[in-house]
């Protein structure tokens, strides 16, 4: 366990591997891979049973990141927990490089699953909180959705299924950053009543402030929720977070990776902070 | 086929508890006895193809075998891009099962017909195609199938189809089963349209010509060898299937012919590329669509006439 102050340092490294990443690779998707970030940081050094050392161990608790377009902050944490080489990051999305943009299944130890297309990473982790409820294995499982991913009808299908089946070893986390590809989530496909939504499907519900650690690993150690139920945390973020200021909270966060003066500035600003 | 399925998965399902079948809410009739006697590896995934995928492919990263079941659009189309990223891309062993291959839902209309499903999946890297030609073969490719370790395709026709080897043959996953040979004629066929085969084979021999069978039953990995022996070994080679015509048996074979040197008649029978505007039966659909044995029959003596030399 790590003090908060270990932890909001965890988080700083993390935001500028991601910033590097983007800024090296030119890449898009930086916007949810900021608002993400301090869900990771929680689940992996607070949270979840895992162990860089044995990324395999039968009793290791899944997470299963299915905004995967958002692989970059999953590749920064598992770097910084040591699953791999930070060296590796250098090769993100770059000819030749192991990691992709979207997260391909033991490209590096610790990536439990490929994905990229949304709406598929909840019907996966219910088959694998499902196998571990019927073999009696006491691992949780975690998925890791955009709200602008639950626009997809798969989700609410296995939403249905995880209700339905009482998986109260699975916890949905929504990164609820309000925006998604082309607009805020309340004008592309307006998802409120969200807690509601989730609470009629059988989940137990919690919102939290996305980006305190605090409250975070609070709300994560009580799951789940309601006993025979899957839990949903619906945690408020801001999208591009620790990026350029202009990009904040808009859409643009998600399209424009900063130029490598930018990224120059934005390093030293994350230092100051 | 369909009930030669489930008499082996449920045999399967008691010597391995790791099997776990999943079925998009259809099976009534077929799977009362597996829910009766194993009650904790039956799931009813609801009508939820989409999600039903994924559960597998979760299911099958925890190391279960998981089936999944449903009418072949259903459980190939709804839900392609579940199987091409969640099972095949992670190369997960998990089976896709679907019934009603070509006109096996005759009566019901397009959406229930089977008909494009090898030309897409056959597309997917590793996802290994199984299309046997009657019970007997059903009951060989489904052991087969659990035997493999790895993504598989089992497409099977409904209820009903007649049996066609009189003795059980060597069953091998991708490798063609001939059942006669013939030095004029060799008809391949896959899946249901074994029998149909067989008939043709049989009223062209009464017509005098020299004619062999075949049942491709693994679509992938195909059994190009035996393709590339057969073009050597006979005048023509003609493909039925109740499938389009574009992208299933016809076209897999064409593809392994048109890249090699030979003199080989070669015709695809199969499905018109158009939707069927008539209603009716099976037997009523394929004889729309010339899959009829008199129409395939004439059809194939005009082009041994026409190619005469």
């Amino acid at each position: 366990m790590k003090d908060i102050g270990q932890l909001k340092q965890i988080a700083r490294e993390v935001r500028k591997n991601i910033l590097t990443m983007s800024a090296r690779a030119k890449s898009a998707h930086m916007g949810g891979a900021l608002s993400v970030v301090e869900i990771l940081v929680t689940l992996y050094y607070q949270i979840m049973k895992n162990n860089p050392k044995n990324p395999e161990d039968p009793k290791r608790d899944r997470l299963i990141l299915s905004k995967a377009h958002d692989a970059k902050a999953l590749f920064a944490v598992l770097a910084e927990c040591g699953y791999f080489d930070k060296k590796i990051l250098e090769g993100y999305e770059m000819d030749g490089g192991i990691l992709a943009g979207h997260s391909v299944r033991h490209a590096v130890p610790g990536v439990e699953a490929s994905a990229g297309a949304l709406g598929h990473g909840l019907s996966i982790a219910t088959g694998v909180a499902l196998a571990g409820k019927k073999s009696g294995q006491k691992y949780k499982t975690y998925a890791i959705l955009s709200d602008g991913e639950c626009d997809e009808g798969s989700i609410w299908e296995a939403a249905l299924f995880a209700g339905h089946h009482a998986l109260e070893n699975l916890v949905v986390v929504i990164d609820h950053n309000k925006l998604q590809g082309y607009g805020y989530t309340k004008d592309v496909l307006n998802l409120e009543p969200f807690a509601e939504k989730w609470e009629s499907f059988g989940f137990g519900v919690k919102e939290v402030e996305g980006h305190d650690m605090k409250k975070l690993s609070s709300v994560f150690s009580k799951t789940p929720f309601k006993k025979h139920k899957p839990s949903v945390v619906i945690a408020h973020t801001i999208k591009g977070l620790g990026g350029m200021k202009q990009h904040i909270g808009q859409i643009s966060s998600q399209y424009k990776p900063p130029t490598q003066d930018e990224l120059a500035d934005l390093l030293i600003e994350l230092e100051k902070s | 086929m369909r009930n030669t399925f489930a008499k082996v998965l449920l045999e399967e399902a008691k010597k391995n508890k790791k099997v776990i079948f999943l079925t998009g809410d259809l099976g009534f009739s077929v799977f009362e006895d597996f829910q009766k006697e194993c009650p904790d590896q039956f799931i009813n995934a609801g009508v939820a193809e989409q999600n039903m995928t994924g559960v597998a492919a979760g299911l099958a990263m925890e190391g279960m075998i998981p089936i999944i079941y449903s009418i072949i659009p259903f459980v190939t189309m709804r839900n392609f891009e579940q199987i091409r990223n969640d099972i095949c891309y992670q190369n997960l062993n998990v089976k896709i099962v679907a019934v009603g291959a070509g006109f096996s839902y005759g009566p019901y209309g397009h959406t229930h017909h089977g008909l494009e499903d090898i030309g897409i999946m056959r597309t997917l890297p590793g996802l290994t195609i199984l299309a046997p030609g009657d019970p007997t073969e059903a009951r060989l490719a489904t052991e087969a199938m659990f035997k493999y370790v790895g993504p598989t395709y089992l497409r099977l026709g409904k209820g009903g189809e007649p049996i066609v080897h009189e003795a059980e043959p060597l069953f091998t996953i991708g490798k063609a089963i001939e059942l006669s040979k013939g030095r004029d004629i060799t008809i391949v066929t896959t899946s249901n349209m074994l029998s149909r085969g067989n008939e043709v084979r049989l009223d062209l021999e009464t017509k005098g010509y020299s004619v062999g069978l075949v049942s491709m039953h693994t679509i992938k990995p195909l059994d190009v060898s035996f393709i590339l022996r057969l073009s050597n070994s006979c005048r023509a080679i003609f493909t039925i299937e109740e499938h389009s015509i574009i992208g299933g048996l016809g076209s897999s074979v064409a593809e392994v012919l048109a890249e090699q040197n030979n003199t080989v008649i070669f015709k695809r029978f199969g499905v018109s590329d158009r939707f069927t505007k008539v209603n009716g039966s099976r037997t009523y659909l394929q004889k729309a669509n010339g899959l009829n044995t008199e129409t395939l029959s004439e059809s194939m003596i005009h082009i041994m006439k026409k190619k005469k030399i």
